[in-house]
Order: C-alpha cells, then structure tokens, then sequence
C-alpha cells in the first residue's frame, strides 16, 4: 500500500512509483494525509508514504512524531511505516529542505539516507526486519545514479571527510581538489543516521587521519552533520567539524540559494580545518 | 440548539427492550461508580497523575457500547466510559492510572492514553494530542475495511486534520462511525465562541450522514444502530461534563444531569427494581477495585 499525493501526476514521483494496485491519491490533506498512512500502518499495511518534497514533513510530522514514533515506547504496540522523504536543491524555500535530523532527533525513528540502489535495497530490509516507523531521506541528487559509491581510505590521510545523502557525490569531487593540492583525504559515506553505529569502518579513517569533516546538506546548526560530528569526536578524542547548510533561507535564485555544501566549500573547509592545526601541504 | 432533550425520541427507555435498556445502565453505573472510586483516590492521595473523567458524559459509550459491538476503537483524552463500556477490564484501568506495571500500558500512558487489546475488545491508545485519533481511525478503515469508531470531543472537530479526515472518509465510503461527545467546553471556552459552525453540517456537508442529538442513551442506541449501516456517518452528541477538563474538581452543576434522567426513565418504564439491582452489584464491584487497604499495598502509601 502506498499512499501520497498526486502520485499519478506527472512522472509517477520522478519515476519511482510503478502504476500497481493499492495506491492511494491522498487530496491535499498534510497533517490528516499521515494520520490516514499510520492508521493503515496499525492494521498492519506496513504502508509506504510518500512526502514529495522534505519540507512538508513539518506538517505531516504530526502523526509520525507524536503517534508513530511513540507507540512502542507507550503501548508496546507498533506502526510501521515507510516514509520516502524525498529532498531536492535549487527549488525555492519550502522545497529544497533536508529535514532528516528532525526525525534523528526525536525517539522512535529509524532514519537512514540511501544514495545508490545496493544502499535502497539494503535500507528496505533494514524497515522490514524491524518495526520502526522509517524515515527513507531520498535525494532527487540520487535518482540517475547506479554506480555503489564506497569508501574511499587513502594510505596516510591527513583528514576524514563524513558525508551524508546528496554532498556524498560532492564528497568525492572535493577528495580529488584535494588530492590535486596534496591533501590525501578519506571519504566515509554515511548511511545510517539512526541509529548511528560508531563502527570500526566509520571510527578507524579517523583514528588515522586525527582530524574529521562531517558533512550534511541539511542546517548545520542542531542538525545531522552536528550531531554526528560530536558522536565521533566524543568517541575518538579527535577534532571533528560540521559543514551544512548557513544559518539562513534557501532562496530560489542564485546567490541566494544556500546550496548544500559543494566540492570547492567542501575542499575549502578541508583546508581550513587542516590549517588550525598548524600542518603544511606542498 | 444545545438542549438536553435535542432530537431525543420520547419514552426511550420503554421503547428498547428491557435487557438493552438495563445493559446500557449497567455499563453507565460501572464509569459512574468507578470514577467515584478514582475521584476518592485522587482526593486521598493513592492516583496522582492527570486524570480525565467521563462522568456526565457516561450514557455516549454505554449506549454505543451496545448499539455497535466490536468496532476498532479510536477514542480520545476522555475514554475512561469508552474503555469500561466496551470491557475493558476496571483493575487494570485503576493500575495504569496508578502507574503500575500492571495498568493497561504498564502505567507509561495513563488516563487519557487508554488502550484495550483483550477480550475482544480492540482499542488503540491515544497520546494525548486533540484528534489525532480521527485520521488514524480512517486510515485503519481504509487499510482494514473493518468497522471502526472514531470517538472525538467539540474541540477536537475543529482540528484542520479531523476536517480533512471526514473528507477523505466520505470519498472513499469508509466504514467509520464518527462520534463528536460534544460538551460544549474547550477546557471552559464555549463552543459558540470558538465556531460559527456545526460539524454535522460539515459532515452532510462531505456527503455523509450526520444527525445532532442529545445524550439520552436510548436515543443513541436507536440511533447509532441505524447510523452504523450507514457509514461513513457521524453523530453529534450535546452532553455536560461533570467535572474539569482535568482533575477530579468541579465548576458547580452541570447544564443537565443524565444520571438522573436516565433513573428517572428507568422509573418510569417500571425498571427501577432491576436497575437498582444491577446499580447495587456494580457498586460492590467498583468497591473491591477500590479498597483502601489494596490501595495502600499497591501504591506503598
């Protein structure tokens, strides 16, 4: 069961939803829409809710947060229920959100933001073995893409770059500016945002490199690349900062936009978090 | 208009038959007589959460308890009634307002989050936020296709989403009773200030049976027998909470006393020995749920 609304318009949700039975064209009904999606979640549906653009998970959070999310902790029952939150760049102020850190915020959420089609397979298990309500953060950034994107450790690395939903694929880019300026740089992708596991692949680039970026195309302040650069420096003793979003409205036309971070940010902010250490690249 | 005999069928209690016309007493005396038992509780100190009590309002779920059996149950902050009228079990009811493990959520929800998962009784706790429970109910009915009551008070009808939900029940034809146990009062703010509207008229308004009355419980019972063939329908009830929005305190008498009448009625049908027997061995029970030395034990005062 799949519930949202204007499914069926064009593009079918850029070309992710087949034309299957059990789909439900929810009106324009934010708020009551999630209500109607975790009330089919209790019957046992285990459905799939569509929110087209993340920014409106501020009026269908209602339900999730207060109902969804706090059934196990108060009932010892469950709503599981998959939310495809989907996030775009570029498309004004109240469509090129990241809300994913939100939902990490409150209890009772898993969240998770994957970017390649291994990642989405995997996620999905990851909501039918459990019965959280999910939060799905999808990227339009990631629809064209195939390609797994894996980590990538470099011998002898002077910094550990986090990075989570569409800035994976800037990631990469900043990685080789980087290296092009003799700066030799781990790239670890982040998936899981909870729970966020400190395991050996996320905690051990860092232990090498003793210096970490974590970034997040989200608001810096309070949100995910925050949050979980203090997880990792808590862990490891060693300095971690967060690059997101500035603390300002992502406008629709440039140079307004607050984009999420790019390569050359990434690569600068690299530089100078390297810089305050006091080390020399040639 | 707001009056204690709206659209109410004369001679109600003669009408139904006579062991329909006692059960429903019956499972008014049992919220009554326990919510006497829980106010003693709270004045001496044994329940110290908030609580939300459904005296005043007791002949709603009594009557719809036996019009309409076993529906997916979706009630809101004041469920008490819902809860003891559909069997819900009284102890766990007095443990999870004590905050025991043994209460209907292992004393993590309380009094306006009560649930009902036994007995054949399925009746989804509430978190507290005001109508929440109305979408919810109507994605249950869409998902399950089952017979599904959507209990909700005056304030909670104004909510946007419960709006929104009767719309979406009425275009897809869902199987959801809707009960509006309108008591006229947003904490103490009047309907009549709050709306220019009623939510009936929304709701025939959407397409979808509506009737306001009051809560004459033999009027309900008529009613919502019909109604329920008829779904989506919904009923608006004008009923007077006895006590505060929360707390056991109250604000002087109510606009009227169903209790009474509905002892009056029974007088009048020429059931009143029977029903005091019945009052009489509801009172007994309601008292053992109640005792003090228990209460003591349990609450280690």
């Amino acid at each position: 069961m799949l519930l949202g609304e204007s499914i069926s318009a064009v593009g079918w949700v850029n070309n992710t939803v087949p034309d299957a039975p059990n789909i439900v064209e929810l009106p324009m009904t934010d708020v009551a829409g999630a209500g109607i999606a975790v009330g089919a979640a209790l019957a046992g549906r285990r459905p799939i809710f569509v929110v087209r653009f993340q920014d409106f998970l501020i009026l269908n959070g209602s339900p999730l947060i207060f109902y969804a999310a706090k059934l196990k902790d108060l009932h010892e029952k469950s709503a599981p229920i998959f939310v495809r939150a989907i996030a775009a760049e570029g498309i004004g102020p109240v469509h090129s959100g990241v809300l994913h850190s939100l939902f990490m915020h409150f209890p009772g959420f898993r969240v998770a933001s994957p970017m390649t089609p291994g990642e989405y397979e995997e996620v999905w298990r990851g909501y039918m073995d459990n019965d959280d309500p999910f939060i799905c953060s999808e990227h339009r950034a990631s629809y064209s893409n195939k390609d797994d994107l894996p980590d990538e450790i470099a011998a002898g690395a002077d910094i550990t770059i986090y990075a989570i939903s569409s800035t994976r694929f800037e990631a990469k880019k900043a990685a080789r500016l980087l290296k092009n300026e003799g700066v030799r740089c781990n790239v670890v992708n982040i998936v899981w945002l909870k729970p966020f596991t400190l395991t050996k692949r996320i905690t051990e680039p860092l232990k090498e490199s003793r210096i970490g970026l974590v970034v997040d195309p989200g608001h810096e302040i309070a949100g995910a690349s925050e949050s979980i650069a203090y997880s990792l420096m808590i862990n490891t003793g060693f300095p971690v900062k967060a690059l997101g979003l500035e603390d300002r409205t992502k406008c629709l036309c440039q140079p307004l936009q607050n984009r999420a971070p790019e390569a050359g940010r990434i690569a600068e902010a690299a530089k100078e978090l390297l810089a305050g250490t006091g080390r020399v690249f040639t | 208009m707001r009056a204690p005999d709206l659209a109410v069928i004369e001679n109600g209690a003669a009408i139904v038959p006579e062991d329909i016309a006692l059960e429903i007493y019956r499972r008014i005396c049992r919220t009554r007589i326990f919510e006497e038992g829980l106010i003693k509780a709270v004045k001496d100190g044994f329940v110290t959460s908030p609580v939300y009590l459904s005296s005043g309002q007791e002949s709603i779920a009594a009557a719809l308890s036996v019009a309409v059996p076993g529906p997916v149950i979706f009630a809101q902050h004041r469920c008490h009634g819902v809860y003891l009228s559909y069997g819900g079990d009284p102890v766990k009811l007095r443990d999870e307002l004590m905050g025991l493990p043994t209460g209907t959520s292992g004393g993590r929800a309380g009094s306006n989050c009560v649930q009902c998962h036994e007995n054949g009784v399925a009746m989804h706790g509430h978190h507290g936020l005001i109508g929440e429970n109305v979408p919810l109910a109507v994605g249950y009915a869409l998902a399950s296709k089952k017979s599904t009551l959507a209990i909700f008070g005056d304030g909670a009808a104004e909510e946007d989403y419960v709006l929104s939900s009767l719309g979406f029940a009425a275009t897809h034809r869902l199987p959801v009773l809707f009960v509006c146990e309108d008591n006229n009062l947003s904490i103490l703010t009047a309907v009549e200030t709050r709306r220019s509207w009623k939510v009936s008229k929304v709701a025939d308004a959407f397409g979808m049976e509506a009737e306001d009355l009051s809560d004459d419980p033999w009027t309900i019972y008529l009613k919502a027998k019909e109604l329920v063939k008829k779904t989506p329908a919904l009923m608006n009830i004008h009923t007077c909470r006895a006590n505060w929005h929360v707390g056991v305190g109250t604000d002087g008498p109510a606009e009227w006393d169903r209790f009474s009448d509905v002892r009056n009625a029974l007088k009048g049908a020429g059931l009143w020995d029977k029903a005091q027997a019945i009052e009489g061995a509801e009172r007994l029970s309601m008292e053992k749920v109640w005792e003090q030395g228990q209460l003591r034990r349990l609450s280690g005062k």
